[in-house]
């Protein structure tokens, strides 16, 4: 990792270990030893949380797979009886449940806290490519989970998404069919979708492998956005790994928890969708079909392009605008031109970062509605018209703004060092 | 695009169906009731849940079915007629004999030695009977209209308890320029305001083991919480654990905080 190891092997197993497969001495360097800038502050803990919300979901999933039947005729009824019937299964499909939710949460705060600080730059660029498509596997396993209870919104939400597939050109529908494995949304659709649902949470700790070596190489980025110095100098704006970092993100994976706990026990419903206790009914469309709140700005991305643009038609327009809103995030690193990576000290770009965040919730709140439907009430003030301008904007803040501001935007004065930062500013 | 088809089509599917009203009455916002079971401390009322299993088993079961409800559960933990002495809810005496007051076919692959279907008393291990044996027969039924299952009813609606509730009290006197199909029935409280389940309670339709007055709004109010109740069977304990989790990991978290203080009481960052 980034130095030499420091790994000093005490008693005589580790040494016989050591020099035949040296696993503690990655460890140590890994998470012990590792120097960690001393000034980052809360919105680095979100890396620990992911990572404990990873272990969650796979083993609360295990449990829950040992009980459900992916089978159309009896997945509604499997889930709801190990609500009942199996012993805390209450408790462990409601973690499973809302554990999806509070790892978006954990990950939008973390990817927000990217693009704030510019964790995407050079020499991070693959860490953060890495995390994208770690970003897009937990996509597909929350959107395939999503499907598994077999509720209404579970049936017409992978309905709807799937129908997307279709829009491609020439090859949609061959595609869409592949998918399914029939003509619809059925029995092979299920069962496929159990079999990936449980695959890709293995793929994603993989790739989380990738990205923890990744960030290892170049360390931890941080609120200044200075490198650390290399050679004696390091001591000075670094710190071990633990147990300064440890102490910090445990005190701040407990607090999530907390948060989390209080949504297990005493809201289990609040952030599903009533209508997905119904049984899937391939005859009833609901009124209003919703994805999972964690992908609402996308689709209203999808629902913002109701026009053609040239021999592109509106459906296809907006689903390669839907892609396109998270495919751009792969050339992040090469879009924004600014050498300066943290909005400390880009004084224009911060506000405009404050707007995009504003723009990304806004975009999630004209997905939770009907686009026909007037904005507080305005007459004439569609969603629709809210989403195509927000949607604007998303696109702006990456192919415009960011390439102009790196050029026009006269950065504020950064200090020397992690250290001079750490003394100037904060006393304590 | 797509979702404006499928919402198209969605929309005109009920009007088939004959279910919707030309739209002349928005529907109402269900009312505001406060149940026992609110808040992250409210337990369910036990007597309202025995009694609303008493009016669902004498006016609702004779449409909607419950599919997840076995007899046992109602002796349960936290659930009507749970007893300290029968730790085996299967072993109730009241559950058992209400188990026994249904004969019936219970299960097609149960058969005799002539190789028939054995009809036989209920057992607390059984499912709660369900008034058809299928759907289609249901909907002949009742002039078309499918009664739902009642299972997760109120977990399956916008509203909750108070939906359900608002609902079954919610039946009035149609508005003159309505045009009610024959057998719909008007309830602002339903979507498009056109219900074909007839006004289910009336003053005095049971007489409650009890003795309580059995008014309209205690009915409603009795069998929403019984329904609530089967929804969610384990609220009780689940509220418990939560106090208790939510205390652990409060006591942890200042614990690590100030070990959190401790380590970096010397260190400039």
């Amino acid at each position: 990792m980034s130095g030499p190891s420091t790994y000093n092997p005490s008693t005589g197993i580790e040494k016989w270990l050591d020099e035949r497969l040296p696993i503690i001495r990655l460890g140590y360097d890994s998470f012990v030893d590792f120097p960690t800038p001393r000034n980052l502050n809360y919105w680095w803990t979100f890396g620990g949380i992911l990572a404990v919300f990873l272990m969650i979901q796979i083993v609360s999933g295990i449990v829950l797979a040992m009980h459900y039947v992916a089978h159309e005729d009896y997945a509604f009824d499997s889930v709801q009886r190990i609500t009942r019937d199996v012993p805390f299964g209450w408790l462990i499909q409601s973690m499973h449940a809302n554990g999806a939710s509070f790892f978006f949460v954990a990950v939008y705060l973390h990817m927000f806290r990217g693009l704030y600080y510019g964790s995407y730059k050079a020499p991070r660029e693959i860490l953060w490519i890495l995390g994208v498509v770690i970003y897009l596997l937990m996509m597909a396993t929350g959107f395939m989970g999503y499907v598994l209870p077999w509720g209404q919104m579970s049936y017409w939400g992978a309905m709807v998404i799937t129908n997307l597939i279709g829009a491609l050109p020439f090859v949609g529908d061959a595609l869409r069919e592949w998918l399914w494995g029939g003509f619809s949304v059925g029995q092979s659709t299920l069962n496929r979708f159990f079999s990936l649902h449980y695959l890709l949470p293995f793929v994603i700790a993989a790739v989380v492998g990738l990205h923890i070596w990744a960030l290892h190489v170049p360390g931890n980025g941080n609120p200044v956005g200075l490198e650390t110095r290399k050679g004696k100098d390091n001591k000075k704006d670094t710190l071990p790994f633990h147990p300064y970092y440890t102490v910090k993100d445990g005190f701040a994976i407990i607090v999530y928890l907390m948060v989390f706990a209080t949504f297990v026990f005493f809201l289990p419903t609040v952030l599903g969708h009533a209508d997905n206790y119904i049984e899937a009914n391939p005859l009833v469309t609901p009124a209003h079909i919703v994805p999972e709140w964690y992908y609402l700005p996308f689709y209203a991305i999808l629902r913002a392009i109701t026009f053609d643009i040239g021999p592109i038609d509106a459906k296809l327009g907006g689903v390669l605008a839907m892609f396109g809103a998270i495919g751009i995030l792969f050339v992040l690193p090469w879009l924004d031109t600014s050498k300066v990576r943290s909005m400390r000290y880009r004084p224009l770009t911060r506000w405009f970062f404050l707007f995009f965040v504003v723009a990304a919730l806004g975009l999630g709140w004209c997905g939770a509605v009907n686009p026909d439907d007037y904005v507080l009430g305005i007459e004439g003030f569609k969603f629709l018209y809210l989403g195509q301008f927000l949607t604007f904007y998303y696109f702006a803040y990456f192919i415009v703004i960011l390439p102009l501001m790196g050029i026009i935007e006269k950065p504020k004065e950064r200090p020397a060092s992690i250290e001079a930062a750490v003394l100037g500013s904060d006393k304590a | 695009m797509k979702m404006t088809r499928i919402f198209a089509a969605a929309i005109a599917a009920l009007g088939f169906a004959g279910t919707t009203l030309a739209a002349e009455g928005e529907q109402y916002p269900p009312k505001e009731h406060h149940w026992h079971q609110d808040g992250p401390f409210g337990t369910y009322d036990r007597q309202a849940v025995q009694r609303g299993y008493q009016v669902y088993q004498e006016v609702c079961a004779s449409c909607h079915s419950m599919d997840l409800m076995r007899f046992r559960n109602l002796a349960q933990r936290g659930g009507p007629f749970e007893e300290e002495a029968f730790p085996n809810p299967n072993d109730n005496p009241i559950v058992m004999q209400i188990a026994a007051s249904y004969t019936r076919v219970w299960d097609r692959d149960e058969i005799n030695d002539d190789g028939d279907p054995v009809e036989r008393a209920g057992l607390p291990s059984d499912p709660f009977p369900a008034p058809f044996p299928n759907v289609q027969m249901a909907r002949a039924s009742n002039g078309g209209a499918y009664p739902p299952d009642l299972s997760l009813i109120v977990k399956a609606r916008t509203g909750g308890e108070n939906y359900i509730y608002s609902l079954l009290t919610g039946y009035y006197d149609a508005p003159e320029d309505s045009h009610l199909a024959p057998g719909m029935y008007y309830n602002p409280y339903f979507a498009g305001g056109a219900i074909a389940m007839a006004p289910p309670l009336a003053e005095g339709i049971i007489e409650y083991a009890d003795g309580t007055e059995a008014t309209v709004e205690q009915m409603a109010e009795d069998v929403t919480t019984f329904l609530s109740w089967a929804g969610d069977p384990h609220m009780e304990t689940r509220k418990q654990m939560g106090v208790m989790v939510l205390l652990f990991l409060l006591i942890f978290a200042i614990l690590v905080y100030l070990a959190y203080r401790q380590v970096w009481a010397n260190v400039k960052h």
